[in-house]
């Protein structure tokens, strides 16, 4: 008995850990929903088109490769060098933001006023696009990304919990580094926008967008401001879900697991956001567990999604979302 | 000149309410029926059949079911795939139990049996608005795929997991197997198509279709004029669920003949469907055919220049489409929000003065 203890135990911290990768993509979606009250379908792909750029910049591939060897005939693939990690992100970075001046100005500034769910499908479109981007960019095969963060099981915490219990966990350093990493994200993004004079125009456009236009906050940089951060949360994401399981299409789909993460936690709330995905990858990976092998497994497709339905018929803001009050 | 209500004298209401008010209006609707009744079915072939008609057909099926509930009654579902899914299983279930009965009963059978699991996940909708609903209809989408895969009953037993359509026919004609001519099933979807779409006119311009209409504009006020949201919001579910799982028992029975509820029902089809009827324009039964048109005929236009024109190969022509889809999607959004029906209402209203705009 204790040792199947121990190994739900061992589960429910794998869970966990997963949730925070989940996390990871709902951040990105609430920074976007809250500036601008849009829903942002095209967080995942943005995660994923970060991820895609920075393995073709670290490896110098050519961008365009298959489009320019198809129409002139050549054949040329990569530039010959290596960047070091460092450099590749930074200047995937510089690329996000320069995405995000593109949405802002070609999209998000024609589309002002507009019913939120226009907007929505604009960033549908969106998705579908950068999806088709990344690939004609890029190539469409699956890529292994690099960037020297740890892998593989950790030992330490393994011997340590068998001195301990006679049972040793098994717990993936990459997994580690990525809570330690979201932490230092929302604890960053939290004192980006407590102290900084860009990020009280961030809550003030949050809070209000006329009041904010009418102090003389400028919403299209803002715009542009949040679009940058949620493309940077997006390249973490990017990074951390690249290096556990490849650079590859499916990245984009963690998107939609983000969504039940975020109906959890609500739209509006940071802290909703983590709490949401540790109890999402928590609850799924136990229930695969305890309940999975009595119905054929596979049940991580769907928990997520039944879970959070059933939560919002009880409280349907969600966990820490703001009141929904209607008025006629 | 043509297009005018003048001199089209009406001399009963019953003359007055009709649904197509204008001569030149009805003139139109008679030729398209003509068109679509009387020489498509003989001169279609099984290239144009496959890629073309029966897609649009089923797909506009589909388009009014969702149309129904987001664009008439604001429900937004990402649920559709799984519905067509329901659809899709239940017609399978029937035939297979029942070979004697018609495939027709069959096919609105599965409407209604979908039309039942779609009340039961419109539940919610009581509850939840907006895109928190958007979401919670998710759930249905990933958990009915995940069901059919699971529970082999329901592709009784066969090794592979797939779903096979058996051979039926219609006086003496097969429209599902693999040697159904191309006009029995063009024919066939089309007919279902034409009830369903003159059914679902009719009851958008009557009592049901009102009480939709303002269910969306604001619920709350809706509900104090005597509007009840539970029946009303469960009914939208229902006629839409009914419609959707029609589509998806066309989609597998007579256009795949064989499918795999992952791939032929994920939740691509969701977003596909959604986006027609946003493309089309939301609340009318046109724009529901025109985003249909429009997104069938689309990528088999683009794969005809790509790769037949310009001869680039076909993963980065496959590429190339999903931006130009996606680009479209966007242009369409900022140019026109209300879709190909407000383009289609204007260049009426603009015939209407022609040629004296002043």
């Amino acid at each position: 008995m204790p040792d199947t203890f121990f190994y739900a135990l061992e589960v429910s911290l794998n869970g966990l850990m997963a949730g925070v990768m989940y996390s990871l993509v709902a951040l990105g979606f609430v920074l976007i929903f809250k500036a601008s009250g849009i829903f942002n379908y095209a967080q995942g792909v943005l995660a994923l088109f970060a991820a895609l750029t920075l393995v073709g910049l670290q490896n110098g591939q050519v961008p365009f490769a298959h489009l320019i060897n198809a129409v002139f005939g050549t054949s040329i693939h990569g530039f010959g060098w290596q960047l070091p990690g460092i450099i590749a992100i930074l200047l995937t970075a510089l690329v996000m933001v320069g995405l995000a001046i593109l949405i802002e100005r070609y999209i998000l500034k024609h589309l002002v006023n507009q019913e939120p769910i226009i907007l929505f499908m604009a960033t549908i479109g969106l998705a579908y696009f950068l999806e088709g981007l990344g690939d004609v960019m890029w190539g469409a095969d699956i890529k292994k990304l690099d960037v020297g963060l740890p892998q593989g099981i950790s030992d330490a915490i393994e011997s340590t919990t068998y001195e301990w219990f006679g049972y040793g966990f098994f717990i993936d350093r990459l997994d580690m580094v990525a809570a330690v990493v979201a932490a230092l994200l929302v604890a960053s993004l939290t004192l980006f926008s407590q102290y900084t004079k860009y990020g009280r125009a961030l809550r003030a456009v949050a809070d209000d967008h006329q009041a904010a236009l009418s102090v003389g906050i400028s919403l299209r940089f803002i715009w542009v401001l949040v679009w940058s951060i949620a493309g940077f949360v997006a390249l973490v994401a990017g990074i951390m879900w690249g290096s556990k399981s490849g650079v590859q299409f499916s990245l984009s789909l963690i998107a939609l697991k983000a969504l039940p993460v975020l109906m959890l936690g609500g739209f509006t709330s940071i802290p909703g956001a983590i709490v949401g995905g540790l109890i999402i990858g928590m609850g799924e990976k136990l229930f695969e567990f305890f309940i999975g092998p009595l119905v054929g497994g596979a049940t991580e497709n769907w928990f997520a999604y039944v879970l959070a339905l059933l939560f919002l018929v009880f409280r349907p803001q969600g966990l820490f979302g703001e009141k929904i009050i209607e008025r006629v | 000149m043509f297009y005018r209500e003048a001199g089209d004298f009406k001399t009963s209401y019953r003359d007055d309410s009709q649904t197509f008010p204008i001569r030149f209006d009805r003139l139109r609707y008679y030729a398209v029926l003509v068109v679509a009744f009387g020489i498509i079915p003989f001169v279609i072939n099984d290239y144009w059949a496959n890629a073309v008609f029966v897609p649009f057909l089923i797909y506009a099926i589909a388009a009014i079911g969702l149309n129904i509930l987001t664009g008439y009654c604001g429900q937004v579902s990402l649920g559709t795939g799984g519905f067509m899914a329901v659809g899709a299983y239940a017609v399978y279930k029937l035939m297979t139990a029942f070979p004697e009965v018609s495939i027709l009963i069959h096919v609105l059978l599965a409407g209604g049996v979908t039309a039942g699991v779609g009340v039961l996940f419109g539940l919610p909708s009581l509850r939840i608005k907006g895109f928190y609903l958007a979401v919670a209809t998710l759930a249905a989408q990933f958990f009915l795929v995940w069901l059919f895969n699971k529970v082999p009953w329901f592709y009784n037993y066969s090794a592979s997991g797939q779903i096979t359509a058996p051979e039926r026919t219609i006086l003496g004609v097969a429209v599902t197997g693999a040697n159904t001519p191309a006009w029995a099933k063009y024919l066939f979807c089309a007919v279902i198509l034409f009830a369903l779409a003159w059914l679902a006119r009719n009851l958008t311009r009557g009592t049901v279709g009102r009480k939709w209409m303002a269910i969306r504009d604001m619920d709350i006020a809706a509900e104090i004029i005597g509007v009840n949201p539970l029946t009303t919001k469960l009914s939208a579910f229902a006629v839409s669920s009914f419609f959707i799982g029609v589509a998806g028992a066309l989609f597998f029975a007579v256009y795949l003949g064989a499918a795999e509820v992952g791939e032929a029902f994920g939740i691509n089809k969701s977003f596909l469907v959604l986006f027609m009827i946003i493309i089309g324009g939301l609340g009318s039964i046109f724009g529901s055919f025109a985003g249909a048109a429009f997104l069938v005929l689309l990528p088999v236009f683009l794969k005809n220049v790509l790769v037949g024109v310009l001869g680039w190969p076909t993963d980065l022509a496959a590429h190339i489409e999903l931006m130009i889809v996606g680009g479209l999607i966007i242009t369409f959004l900022i140019a026109e929000p209300h879709g190909l029906n407000q383009l289609w209402r204007v260049a009426k209203e603009k015939l209407r003065l022609w040629p004296f705009p002043h």
